[in-house]
């Protein structure tokens, strides 16, 4: 740059004002790192304790179970099978057997029921991935010292077995597939409320309200619903669908009473309650999708004589509906990873059957996340570790498919 | 076109035909829209009745309430403040570390990066702020804690305390804040910034010294939604900030804040009408009493921005 | 004002005393005409001066607007079409109307007529209705054979005159028509100039055209809009006759400057 004639009364201080720029250049992009840093840690953190080594001693030592000089592990399925009806209770064995009669497991299945009910490993320790990848010789000699009858094992807590199992209070053997299904039985209703109720509210206030007082109040409290901390609606639930509408949410009035639970503390509940939670977020996201329908539509179709409700269901609404549906599954999202309020509800604490009606006791995904992580043991913060990237995978996969939507059906205008 | 050739006599009358499937459609649609008043309506009044109920309960008065320190539900003690700091302690911390990284990227990405960079950073924005908040409660206990402990020494830091809770409440809050002061920054004219560039100034002190005032009140909107939302905010809390009351503001040490008292007394089985049930009321109105002042100071501030530059 | 006395009822749409308001702001005033029975009636004058929102007050799409309010009557067949028992669905069935920018519906040709009839209640031969509107609106010929396309992947004139041809489609009694041609090449315009034509003879039309030469040449009558008074802000029809007669010996100076384009 050319140098500049100095004027006077005016300090030439150009370089000095550079240097500042340049530095807080390098601050604010500093905190975007420290931002981005942050996500890759937390991913980090969790897959982190999501695979590694686990150390395991067996309940009951496996050479006890050598049978005729046999090992148990080149036992016959035959003789592995004769195994279980001799040391479970007949009522446990043939609750087994009544899953899926041993005649039809492979012996692989039946050794795999063997472990779970008969040798029952304990987790003794756990290693995260990064001392497994790192060390894993000193984790080796620090089993061999301290637990010489344990074994090691590299392990990944998140397993198609991981997703499928059912919740169980052994570590090893624990499952997802519970709180999936719970998760999904919730979403149901959620969506069953929010959905319909949320896409009116929106055609209401755009295409309906006229400018007064009413129209106005309904708008404000719209947008102030939606700031509204989601415990608030967990204590709202717990006061309207668990205790005053018991007799419908626990399935009373209609002789559905699960015997298991009758204290309205239901998937129907927790459902509405996360309905009431995202009704908001869907009514503002589905008015910003109809107001995106341009002007010009309207008023070809009013201007050959269509009514309101012809105009709505016949061009605003099919133009708005991709819209429409990336903000609904936005805020599904939203209700999907929510805890607090459903903790509120009342979610179980221990439950191992899978929900199978409306009136079911429920635990979900987040909350099983909750209950893991807040115990002590390693081990559960390894499962929820394991819970967790099963939700993300989950999330994400919602979210990009949000966002196909807005880029498939992007205006036609 | 039978009908629609006849329909031409002029004398046809223009007067409103019954539309009765319309009718109906409307009363649906207001109904919709009204749904959302009965929330709030139902907040207030459920909140309020067992509210009401728990000032009611013997040893229960308003008064030394927002007096005392002690809030031990089992010897009757009901003072809010031991809730409150802790309450306050994490919000301040989280603010702490939101606000000023919050505003660093909201500039970086609004005045400095290209276009492309800021389309790559945006969804790891979205992708930061769509994690569920019980994630960033794990991350608290599993990752910031330990790493506190080892930082000041765990026999500084207790196991649960509201450093670690208040540091990650900041990172949650971060995208929230970003993402809202972006929008405030993006909204002032371009003609301002020219004008600026024109007198020569540098892209720093267009930054600060005029885009950022301009964009002031959409920042303090984009500041108290944050604060409405730490105090709200739950999960992480109830992982890391630790179990039970504690009048303190050692953040090194647990305790427990409004929500997280709320998720620990309500995880059991609570049964109705007990001193318990109706405490989480009392403090779940007062809750929702706060962050609601708090969205409308935000909305009202949002709304005044508007109408200067629109 | 008005020249044209003989009142038998070959007046389709009469004003009286008519100001439309958005809101506070009172856009047209004191606005008094009668619109002719099977002629064309130009609405010119410069931008801004409430053309379009005077249109818009002959079949209330001036309600889809927030804050819209009228004074004084729009007499449509001796019936005031903003009565309190009047449905402004009905007024927009007999009174038609076409846009400044081409809109059909995001759906295929054959639909764009389809829907409006069904809306109606047609139950007649749809595909009848559909080439019928299609030839009177003078696109028959280049869209017969891709019916079934998006309307929108017409030209800007096609899709001009499948507006029209939708608006027919319904057999309205008028067609507004807000400078229709506006967003179109001097061929496209020319068509649809020469398909008013055509329409007259079975419609009224009322067009709102910038184009001087296109209300000279294709209306019979002619109201000029202005804004008028001192420091007001609301558009009037400053003079309203035969188009013969407002583009060769206008009795308003206003007027002739403008028709002259010796304006502003
Ligand atoms: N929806 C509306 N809300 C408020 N004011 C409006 C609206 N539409 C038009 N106006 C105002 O009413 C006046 C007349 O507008 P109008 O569109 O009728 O003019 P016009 O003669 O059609 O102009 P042009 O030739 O540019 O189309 C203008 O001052 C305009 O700003
Ligand atoms: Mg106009």
């Amino acid at each position: 740059m050319k140098e500049k004639a100095v004027v006077q009364g005016f300090a030439n201080n150009l370089d000095w004002r550079n240097r500042k720029g340049v530095f807080w250049h390098v601050i604010f992009q500093a905190s975007t790192i420290v931002g981005i840093i942050t996500l890759i840690t937390l991913i980090f953190n969790v897959i982190d304790s999501a695979f590694g080594y686990v150390a395991y001693e067996a309940r009951v030592d496996p050479d006890t179970l050598t049978m005729n000089g046999i090992p148990l592990e080149e036992q016959s399925k035959e003789q592995l099978v004769e195994l279980l009806q001799s040391t479970l209770s007949s009522g446990a064995y043939n609750k087994l057997n009544n899953e899926k009669s041993f005649e039809d497991r492979s012996r692989e299945e039946v050794f795999q029921v063997i472990v779970e009910r008969i040798i029952r490993p304990k987790v003794v320790r756990v290693w995260d991935l990064w001392p497994s990848l790192t060390q894993a010789d000193e984790i080796r000699a620090t089993v061999a010292q301290d637990f010489p009858k344990a074994e090691l094992d590299f392990v990944s807590w998140l397993t198609r077995d991981f997703v499928t199992r059912p919740q169980t209070s052994e570590p090893l053997t624990a499952g997802v597939r519970t709180a999936i299904l719970g998760s999904l039985w919730t979403i149901f209703f959620t969506i069953l409320l929010a959905f319909p109720i949320g896409v009116g509210a929106a055609i209401y206030l755009e295409e309906y309200a006229s400018d007064n007082w009413l129209n106005r109040v309904i708008q404000t409290n719209i947008n102030n619903l939606a700031g509204v901390p989601s415990i608030v609606y967990g204590i709202l639930g717990l006061a309207i669908f668990v205790r005053t509408l018991e007799p419908l949410t626990s399935g009373k009035l209609f002789g559905l009473v699960d015997l298991t639970t009758a204290n309205g503390r239901t998937v129907l509940s927790a459902g509405l309650t996360l309905g009431l939670l995202v009704l908001p977020i869907i009514i503002i996201n589905a008015q910003e999708a109809i107001r995106a329908v341009p002007r010009s539509l309207r008023n070809a179709s009013y201007g050959v004589g269509a009514t309101k409700w012809q105009t709505v269901w016949s061009h605003i609404l099919p133009n708005a509906m991709p819209g429409i549906l990336t903000g609904t599954i936005l805020a599904i999202s939203r209700a999907i990873g929510e805890t607090a309020p459903l903790v509120v509800v009342g979610a179980s604490t221990a439950i191992s059957f899978d929900p199978s009606s409306p009136f079911s006791k429920f635990t979900t995904l987040p909350i099983q996340i909750y209950q893991w992580t807040a115990r002590p043991q390693a081990e559960f913060q390894s499962l929820a570790a394991a819970a967790i990237l099963v939700l993300l995978i989950l999330l994400l996969s919602l979210n990009a498919s949000a966002v196909l939507l807005r880029n498939r059906f992007s205006r036609r205008f | 076109m039978a009908e629609l050739t006849e329909k031409k006599l002029s004398t046809m009358s223009l007067r409103r035909r019954p539309r009765w499937g319309e009718t109906i459609i409307q009363g649906l649609l207001f109904f919709s829209g009204f749904f959302s008043i009965f929330i709030t309506f139902g907040i207030v009044y459920e909140l309020g009745k067992e509210a009401l109920l728990f000032f009611q309960m013997p040893g229960v008065d308003l008064l030394s309430t927002i007096t005392t320190t002690e809030w031990k539900p089992h010897v009757n003690k009901f003072g809010i403040w031991p809730l409150l700091t802790s309450t306050l302690l994490t919000s301040t911390i989280a603010m702490t570390i939101a606000i000023p990284l919050g505003m660093s990227v909201a500039i970086y990405l609004s005045e400095y990066a290209s276009p492309r960079v800021r389309s790559t950073l945006k969804p790891i924005l979205e992708v930061l702020a769509g994690i569920p908040t019980i994630v960033y409660g794990y991350f608290a206990l599993t990752f910031m804690t330990p790493l506190l402990r080892q930082i000041f020494g765990s026999d500084v830091v207790q196991i649960y305390n509201t450093a670690s809770a208040g540091l990650v409440m900041g990172i949650l809050i971060l995208p929230l804040i970003t993402s809202m002061t972006e929008d405030s920054l993006s909204a002032v004219p371009r003609s301002l910034r020219e004008a600026a560039y024109g007198m020569g100034a540098t892209k720093l002190e267009v930054a600060v010294q005029i885009v950022v005032p301009a964009a002031l009140s959409g920042i303090a909107a984009a500041i108290i939604v944050g604060i409405s939302r730490a105090i709200g905010e739950t999960m992480i809390v109830a992982v890391a900030a630790g179990a039970g009351p504690n009048f303190t503001l050692n953040p090194f040490i647990g305790a427990e804040t409004i929500t997280g008292h709320i998720v620990r007394i309500s995880g059991g089985d609570l049964s109705y009408d007990s001193i318990d049930y109706n405490s989480i009321f009392a403090l779940g109105l007062f809750l929702f009493l706060t962050t609601l002042v708090l969205n409308i100071i935000s909305q009202a501030i949002v709304r005044r921005f508007r109408e200067v530059y629109e | 004002m008005m020249t044209n006395n003989n009142s038998e009822p070959k007046y389709v749409i009469e004003t009286q005393d008519l100001e439309i308001y958005y809101g506070d702001f009172k856009a047209v005033t004191n606005v008094n005409m009668k619109i002719e029975h099977n002629k064309i009636t130009a609405i010119i004058g410069p931008s801004g001066c409430g053309k379009s929102t005077l249109l818009r007050a002959f079949n209330r799409m001036n309600e889809l607007y927030a804050g819209t309010s009228i004074k004084g009557n729009v007499i449509f067949n001796g019936q005031d079409i903003y009565a309190k028992e009047v449905d402004p669905v009905e007024v927009r069935y007999r009174i038609g109307m076409v846009f400044q920018k081409p809109n059909p519906f995001p759906k295929s040709i054959y639909e764009n007529i389809a829907w409006t009839a069904r809306i109606h209640g047609y139950k007649g031969n749809m595909d009848e209705l559909v080439e019928s509107s299609l030839q009177q609106a003078a696109l028959w010929d280049e869209v017969k054979d891709k019916l079934h396309q998006s309307g929108l992947s017409l030209s800007g004139g096609q899709q001009q005159r499948l507006c029209i041809a939708r608006a027919i489609s319904i057999k309205p009694e008028v067609i507004l028509m807000d400078e229709p041609a506006s967003a179109l090449d001097p061929i496209a315009t020319l068509k649809i100039e020469e398909l008013m034509q055509e329409l007259k003879k079975n419609y009224t039309i009322t067009i709102v055209t910038h184009n001087m030469q296109q209300a000279a040449r294709a209306s019979d009558y002619t109201a000029m809009m202005m804004l008028s008074g001192e420091g007001e802000r609301s558009g009037t029809v400053i003079e309203f006759d035969e188009t013969k007669k407002i583009f060769t010996r206008p009795s308003d100076k206003r007027t002739e400057d403008y028709v002259t384009g010796r304006f502003g």
